[in-house]
């Protein structure tokens, strides 16, 4: 089911949770929904469930606006992070509610509720554990146990709030991989808010990457890594190191002095901007008189294969700090001098 | 949790946590218990044991002793379901909604805890008396409120109600809203939300406030007698037997009666006990 987002506002008591947010979610597709705390995502998610009234815009499924539906009459999966199983209900029982609570018309007959019980539970890899109570399971478990219960309604949508939030790192991984390979098999529009973005770049089809109540950019993994729209989205996926730098006939400077970069054709022709690297995209240079940035090791740490130094480019009255990978073989210790030039890069006009 | 460890033995003394003293709290509470409560009500059982086993079935047969049995269990009993409604909405409101006056109403919900008993019952006769504001309106519709087992029902739900509230308050305070909204997304309506996953979920709670409000409502003494009228065999409570009985200067009587009654109440509450700690260990939460 496709799901659409028009011009979505809302607030709470005045002060604006989401502003103008429009999204399209096309059938069958797992995206998700990132940023920091407070970036509105989660209410973007709630929204779409129905749990929140917009204060201005529409939502629809498909063709049909479901603006005015009730949470009820959505007919959507909701996860919760912290799982939300009624915990004085057995698994089965809990799998089973979505069915059970349907008007007499409309309510399966017993066996067949129980037939599809057994089919959730084996699909969600706990049969033999029906009778079990909620405390009685392992967080993954119940994790696993809401999911069935979101599955059993055949929702249109499945809506997760930070699923893995509340597991340890082995597993959350673990959980990851399960979720993708189940969203494979069943094809279901899947819509997943997180603060984790290797969970999203890994999960994901696409990424929603949004801060402050706005929609900053939406791509596949490898465009908002590699082709980062905004400062925000540079500085939030991956590490990064940004310089502000002016632009004089395309040529960049920092400090008014040629660093040996050229703003790209069609890109900003002068004024001042900030230039955004990431610490591997960086070369060395050794040539004294090319123009480069050069730094001071303030200090390097070791990272598996590279070597990580911190320089403070900016001078002893004025430090600024960024983080290069240098060559292992590099001479890194504290105090040397280090010359470079980004060799990928992105300006942003101030 | 507790669970796996109760199951391997149930029967042997808990292992003692990293906090020390264990051997002096269980000592301090084994003691203050018997001084507290186990010396008098052995001297009670002791003093009715002065009586013959014929004179004590005679006594416990007495009509009038049945009767006031009958009274004092059954209104108690009623009045504590009475309370169990409205004791649940009262802490849902109190819960759940912020209104204008929410402290005060919280407030208001222990004042049967402080006033004198005896006060509350005179306020109760003369407010449901036939000429009093309430019994007149009653009166009207054919209700007579006072001075029969009604007006102990009356007064035994005004002592018990801030039992049940107090109760079900803090279990409803932890109820996360994630639940309702998760019974609303798997197709629910207000109505099975609320009876077939808030209630279930409060069912513990619930059963400690009943039984703590007919406990109290059994030993009731003060706020009955002035609004029960006190009629042998119809309104009269086996408290205020014990009372008549102890003014006539007939110890045994009274001790028998008192002895009946601990060993009714002490039954019902470990069954109510019982029913709880087995709710606890299958659901792992409780009151």
């Amino acid at each position: 089911m496709d799901v659409s987002v028009k011009n979505l506002r809302k607030e709470f008591d005045r002060y604006p949770a989401l502003h103008d947010v429009s999204l399209d979610i096309r059938s069958g597709e797992l995206i998700a929904l990132l940023g920091p705390s407070g970036s509105g995502k989660t209410t973007l998610l709630r929204l779409i469930a129905g749990l929140e009234q917009p204060t201005l815009g529409s939502i629809h499924f498909g063709d049909e606006d479901a603006s005015h539906k009730t949470v009820q009459e959505r007919n959507i999966g909701f996860v919760f992070q912290h799982y939300a199983l009624f915990r004085h209900m057995t698994v089965a029982d809990n799998i089973a509610f979505g069915l059970t609570v349907r008007p007499r018309g409309e309510r399966p007959p017993k066996a067949e509720i129980r037939r599809r019980v057994s089919e959730l539970l084996e699909m969600v890899q706990l049969s033999g554990l029906e009778k079990r109570y909620p405390n009685q399971l392992s967080g993954g478990q119940r994790q696993r146990v809401a999911l069935a219960r979101a599955m059993a309604i055949e929702p249109r949508v499945l809506l997760l709030d930070e699923p893995f939030g509340a597991l340890d790192a082995k597993v959350r991984k673990e959980l990851r991989r399960w979720l993708r390979e189940f969203h494979d098999r069943t094809g279901h529009t899947t819509v997943f808010v997180t603060h984790d973005q290797e969970e999203a770049l890994e999960l994901a089809d696409r990424v929603v990457v949004m801060s402050q109540g706005k929609i900053e950019q939406v791509g596949s993994s490898d465009d908002v890594y590699d082709r980062p729209n905004s400062p925000f989205v540079f500085s939030f996926i991956g590490d990064s190191a940004s310089v502000p730098v002016s632009i004089v006939d395309g040529s960049v400077r920092f400090r008014g002095d040629e660093i040996g970069v050229a703003a790209p054709e069609g890109d900003i022709v002068s004024g001042e901007a900030t230039l955004f690297f990431r610490p591997q995209d960086v070369a060395v240079v050794t040539d004294p008189s090319a123009p480069a940035l050069e730094g001071r090791v303030v200090t390097s740490r070791r990272l598996a294969g590279t070597r990580i130094a911190d320089l403070d480019i900016g001078g002893a009255d004025d430090p600024l700090h960024v983080e290069i990978e240098v060559p292992l073989d590099a001479q890194a210790a504290n105090g040397t001098s280090i010359r470079f030039r980004p060799l990928r890069f992105k300006l942003f006009a101030k | 949790m507790t669970t796996t460890a109760a199951a391997s033995g149930r029967w042997r003394l808990r292992q003692p946590s990293v906090i020390p003293g264990f051997g002096l709290t269980l000592g301090f509470s084994l003691a203050y218990l018997t001084l507290i409560i186990l010396i008098p009500l052995a001297g009670l059982v002791w003093r009715s044991a002065s009586l013959s086993g014929a004179e004590f079935l005679g006594i416990l047969s007495d009509p009038r002793t049945v009767n006031a049995l009958k009274v004092s269990f059954g209104t108690a009993f009623i009045a504590a379901i009475v309370n169990v409604v409205f004791g649940v909405i009262v802490a849902w409101v109190i819960v759940r909604y912020e209104f204008p006056g929410r402290r005060i109403v919280d407030a208001v919900v222990d004042l049967p805890f402080a006033l004198p008993t005896a006060v509350a019952g005179i306020a109760l006769a003369a407010l449901y008396a036939p000429n009093g504001w309430i019994g007149q309106i009653l009166n009207v519709v054919g209700i007579k409120a006072a001075f029969n087992p009604t007006g102990i029902v009356i007064a035994l739900v005004f002592i018990g109600l801030p039992f049940v509230v107090r109760t079900v308050q803090p279990v409803m305070e932890e109820i996360d809203s994630e639940i309702e909204e998760a019974a609303a997304t798997l197709g629910a309506n207000r109505f099975q939300t609320v009876f077939r996953v808030l209630l279930p979920g409060l069912a513990p709670a619930i059963l400690t406030g009943f039984a703590l409000a007919f406990a109290r409502g059994v030993g009731e003494y003060g706020s009955v007698i002035f609004i029960a009228g006190n009629i042998p065999y119809v309104s009269e409570i086996a408290p205020l037997l014990i009372v008549i009985r102890l003014e006539e200067f007939s110890y045994g009587a009274a001790t028998a009666i008192a002895t009946i009654m601990l060993a009714l109440s002490f039954a019902m509450l470990l069954v109510i006990n019982l029913i709880q700690a087995w709710s606890r260990r299958r659901y792992g939460h409780g009151a």
